[in-house]
């Protein structure tokens, strides 16, 4: 389960490849988009002051992990399960130049 | 013996608040009592549009003059008033509704307020998320959104700045005579006391002639360039919504957060805070056919609120004719967050005995009292339900 | 959509399995909504490893004939009446439309959330919660290898440090703020539960090379790493060092996760939107789980934090109870005085010091969602003051995380719940309960 760029993904009929702010990641069946993000090692949101924010109650209660998932934004990224093409994007990615 | 304060002022929603600086202000020595402190009730449930209408040529000129006031007072609010110069967008959906743009831009221009007519093509590119096919639209741009709650507490503490006193905390059960009776069973004396407590001001004069009206609202989370105006239809003037003697009505509001702000709805003859859902239902799919993408949208919240509703629309500023002491600033329906600073003005011109700077009598609560007291207020009412 | 049920459970960890499992065996036609994509709740979070309770537990549910909506959440209560209700609900897929779900009967076990409270640096990427990082670490999250602080207070410490070493994390402290004095009656209580105490020990005995420090809490959470760290940095801001506080002295220990939750506190906004009396922040129920709102029981931690085993037993009490097996669900009630027993002696162990509420400097923030920080709330009266001059709680958590942080802080008591008590898209909100007779439900013939 490492972060890998889409050119060099080796082919494995057992894991899952989603996009996180463009950048492929391989993850297991089960895992959780929340899971993911903080596996491509970027925030997955930013707060309304401008601050980097990660998953803190993993439970769908704080919305701090909130991302958009293939177009729809506002999505508790810990009650959502991979799933193959997913396209993620995080606010701290759009916030980015 | 001297009473102790020239006014006390019952209410400290954003009309309330806006006396009490104005009272403050002629160097009148002015308290506000409010147990649900400052801008808890219909103040913190209400959209924070600043509009000019002109339902009557009265309610115009003042809203024209809250208006003014308000554009005044700008550059110095706070930033958490978050005042946005956003301007007004009526929506016509038809021909027949841009006969009433037209006519609308002829009456305010006559009153000195700058309109101009978009036309469909303009009306699209001012506001993409708007449902294609719409005629045109009259953009009202000197009308501005605000946060209700943070402008009646920066009226607040300009008011205490001008030495106003605030008295939080305590339940007013009675309030008359120069006195004001606190729940706790003390009292307050006065030389004049303004009853400022919206909807709630019948509790404390039962015989006013002021219903209350719900409305529901809805905010979304943020969603920055949504809706750049605050977007009303037109058409709820010439034909109500109708569910159930209840009425909807397009009317959304973007908030400087990014928030989308979606209402409105009216009902009569409902004492209870809770949802109605069927109208809930109804408001936002009268919503849904102006911005057809607004149901994908995440809700944070919907609440209800109570209008303070009189029978002519105007509302009930200025002395009432049983009690010399009393002065009333309530009956502004859904124009309270407006009309509040010229509210404020008339009432503290009636205390000092000052003239105004517009004619105050077609808000004078004696106009219900004229000619017979049993003129049934209730048959008044019937009348007004079917705006 | 909408669906017909006799008994219409809301969670699907221990408490609504139970529930469902009780109901559906007396012949109810059943139905479960859960948050989560998979049953178990937090305690048996989907991702081995499971114990073995819970594997049989939802093998059991799974196996059992109920309609079960998993990734739901119940949005608003559209018609209450003692003979039964709507509520709709809304799915984690935004294409699919809300459901309408009618009920006779209606089982709250929504399970709890954990406290939060601010203490400068609680913001940082990599600071969660001790379930937080667990289900994270379900969820997929790699942390072998990864240096941990796990602080807080309440038994979830100890297993979710036992866990993430068994994932092979390196746990360097276990923080408990109670002090050994004010455990000591749990301990007593542990000694009349030898399946707690047995799991209790095997935890220590997972940790044993960390030190379990009591009286010991964070001060702050820093993004800068400590001299000898020479981790690799990362391009983002995120959690390097926590400064641990313990006895007066505090020091400063680098890692890569600070896990960090004050017990729990249970869910109640459905409770407390369709007028179930409360008590101390618990929905109050009789021996039958039912509560003051006819036609509707509680089980599981909002009536008490108790943990698997209560939420168990009253779950299948409420079960049973709710398809009309009194005499069962009574008998069955005469268990609970020795769970109770420990319920209490766990929230006496939890209690928190009141030097926590010291923790959060002017500038920290409190609420999340919308960046309050201490400062702005100081002169604040109410929940609601606060609200409506600072946002504090006018965010999407609705108030979840700093309304318990506020209730700890300054005394203040949450807000009644309004609807919809989830975010919801507007769309869900725009259509009129449909018709249906929760009186005389479908016969589903599954």
């Amino acid at each position: 389960m490492t972060e890998t760029r889409s050119t060099d993904l080796p082919s494995d009929g057992n894991s899952i490849v989603l996009s996180v702010d463009g950048v492929s990641v391989r993850v297991s069946p089960g895992c959780t988009v929340a899971a993911a993000v903080l596996m491509a090692g970027t925030p997955t949101r930013t707060s309304v002051s401008g601050e980097p924010r990660a998953p803190l109650c993993g439970m769908g209660i704080c919305f701090e992990c909130r991302v958009s998932i293939d177009g729809v934004p506002y999505q508790r990224s810990c009650q959502t399960l991979c799933l193959p093409g997913m396209k993620v994007t995080t606010t701290g990615a759009q916030l980015l130049p | 013996m001297t009473d102790p304060y020239d006014v006390i002022v019952v209410g400290a929603g954003i009309v309330g608040a806006a006396c009490a600086r104005a009272c403050a202000a002629q160097g009148l020595t002015t308290l506000v009592v409010d147990a649900a402190g400052v801008g808890g009730g219909a103040t913190a449930a209400g959209m924070g549009h600043i509009v000019v209408m002109d339902d009557s040529p009265a309610q115009l000129a003042l809203t024209r003059r809250s208006q003014q006031l308000w554009g005044a007072l700008a550059a110095e609010l706070p930033s958490k008033v978050e005042f946005e110069p956003r301007g007004t967008l009526w929506v016509a959906a038809d021909e027949e509704e841009m006969q009433e743009v037209r006519r609308k831009q002829v009456v305010y221009s006559a009153a000195g307020v700058r309109t101009e007519v978009l036309d469909a093509h303009s009306l699209a590119a001012a506001e993409p998320q708007l449902r294609p096919g719409l005629a045109g639209a009259l953009l009202v741009p000197s009308d501005a959104v605000l946060y209700p709650p943070a402008a009646a507490a920066y009226l607040i503490h300009q008011a205490m700045d001008l030495g106003a006193r605030m008295l939080p905390s305590q339940r007013v059960v009675a309030a008359g005579r120069g006195q004001v009776r606190m729940e706790d069973g003390s009292s307050l004396s006065a030389s004049r006391i303004v009853n400022a407590c919206g909807a709630g001001a019948i509790s404390l004069l039962p015989e006013l002639p002021i219903r209350k009206r719900r409305g529901h609202l809805l905010i979304t989370d943020r969603y920055p360039g949504f809706v750049h105006h605050q977007l009303v239809e037109l058409g709820y003037l010439k034909s109500a919504h109708s569910v159930a003697g209840a009425s909807v009505a397009f009317n959304v509001q973007p908030r400087q957060t990014g928030q989308v702000l979606i209402g409105s709805s009216r009902e009569f003859g409902e004492e209870d805070a809770a949802i109605n859902h069927t109208l809930l239902a109804a408001m936002l799919r009268r919503a849904q056919s102006y911005l057809p993408r607004i149901g994908a949208l995440k809700t944070i919240r919907v609440w209800t609120g109570f209008r303070a509703a009189t029978p002519d629309k105007l509302p009930l500023i200025g002395p009432w004719p049983d009690d010399p002491s009393l002065l009333l600033a309530t009956g502004h329906e859904g124009l309270g967050i407006t009309t509040s600073l010229a509210t404020g003005e008339l009432v503290a011109a009636e205390i000092a005995g000052v003239k105004p700077e517009i004619p105050a009598q077609p808000y004078l609560p004696a106009r219900f009292l004229d000619g017979s007291r049993a003129a049934s207020q209730q048959g008044l009412f019937e009348e007004a339900a079917h705006d | 959509m909408t669906q017909i049920f006799d008994t219409l459970v809301i969670g699907a960890g221990p408490a609504g399995m139970a529930a469902a499992i009780a109901a559906a065996e007396s012949g109810q036609r059943v139905g479960v909504v859960d948050d989560n994509p998979a049953p178990g709740g937090q305690v048996w979070r989907h991702g081995t490893p499971l114990p073995n309770a819970g594997r049989r537990w939802k093998g059991q549910f799974e196996a059992a004939p109920a309609v079960r909506l998993a990734g739901w959440r119940v949005i608003d209560c559209l018609r209450l009446a003692p003979d039964g209700g709507v509520l709709r609900a809304e799915c984690n897929t935004p294409s699919v439309p809300a459901a309408d779900l009618h009920f006779r009967h209606l089982i709250l076990a929504t399970g709890a959330r954990e406290r939060f409270l601010p203490f400068p640096g609680w913001t940082l990427p990599n600071v969660m919660g001790v379930g937080g990082l667990d289900a994270m670490v379900r969820g997929g999250l790699p942390i072998a290898g990864k240096r941990v602080v796990v602080a807080g207070t309440g038994p979830l410490l100890l297993a979710v440090a036992a866990h993430l070493i068994k994932r092979g994390a390196q746990v360097v402290a276990i923080c408990e703020q109670a002090s050994l004095a004010q455990m000591a009656p749990l301990g007593l209580a542990l000694l009349r539960q030898p399946g707690k105490l047995r799991q209790g020990a095997a935890y220590r005995w997972a940790t044993r090379k960390t030190p379990f420090l009591t009286h010991c809490w964070p001060l702050a959470a820093l993004a800068e790493p400590g001299a000898d760290d020479h981790r690799d940095p990362g391009t983002q801001p995120r959690l390097r060092t926590v400064t641990l506080h313990r006895n007066e002295r505090q020091w400063n220990v680098a890692c890569d996760y600070l896990a960090c939750g004050f017990h729990l506190v249970p869910n109640t906004e459905l409770a407390t939107l369709l007028g179930c009396q409360m008590q101390d922040g618990f929905v109050v129920t009789d021996q039958q789980m039912r509560t003051s709102t006819p036609g509707v029981w509680c089980a599981g931690e909002p009536t008490g934090i108790g943990g698997v085993d209560a939420s168990l037993l009253e779950g299948r009490i409420a079960g049973l109870s709710a398809a009309g097996k009194s005499e069962a669900a009574l008998s069955l009630s005469q268990r609970r005085p020795a769970i109770q027993a420990f319920t209490q002696a766990l929230e006496h162990a939890c209690r928190l010091n009141p030097r926590l509420r010291d923790l959060a400097a002017e500038e920290t923030t409190v609420c999340r969602c919308e960046d309050v920080h201490m400062g702005a709330l100081r002169e604040r009266s109410s929940a609601r003051d606060a609200r409506l001059h600072t946002r504090c709680g006018m965010g999407p958590c609705q108030g979840r995380i700093c309304g318990a942080a506020t209730e700890f802080l300054f005394g203040w008591l949450p807000d009644p719940a309004r609807p919809p008590i989830f975010p919801a898209l507007v769309s869900s909100l725009m259509e009129e309960a449909a018709a249906g007779s929760p009186a005389q439900p479908e016969i589903d013939s599954r």
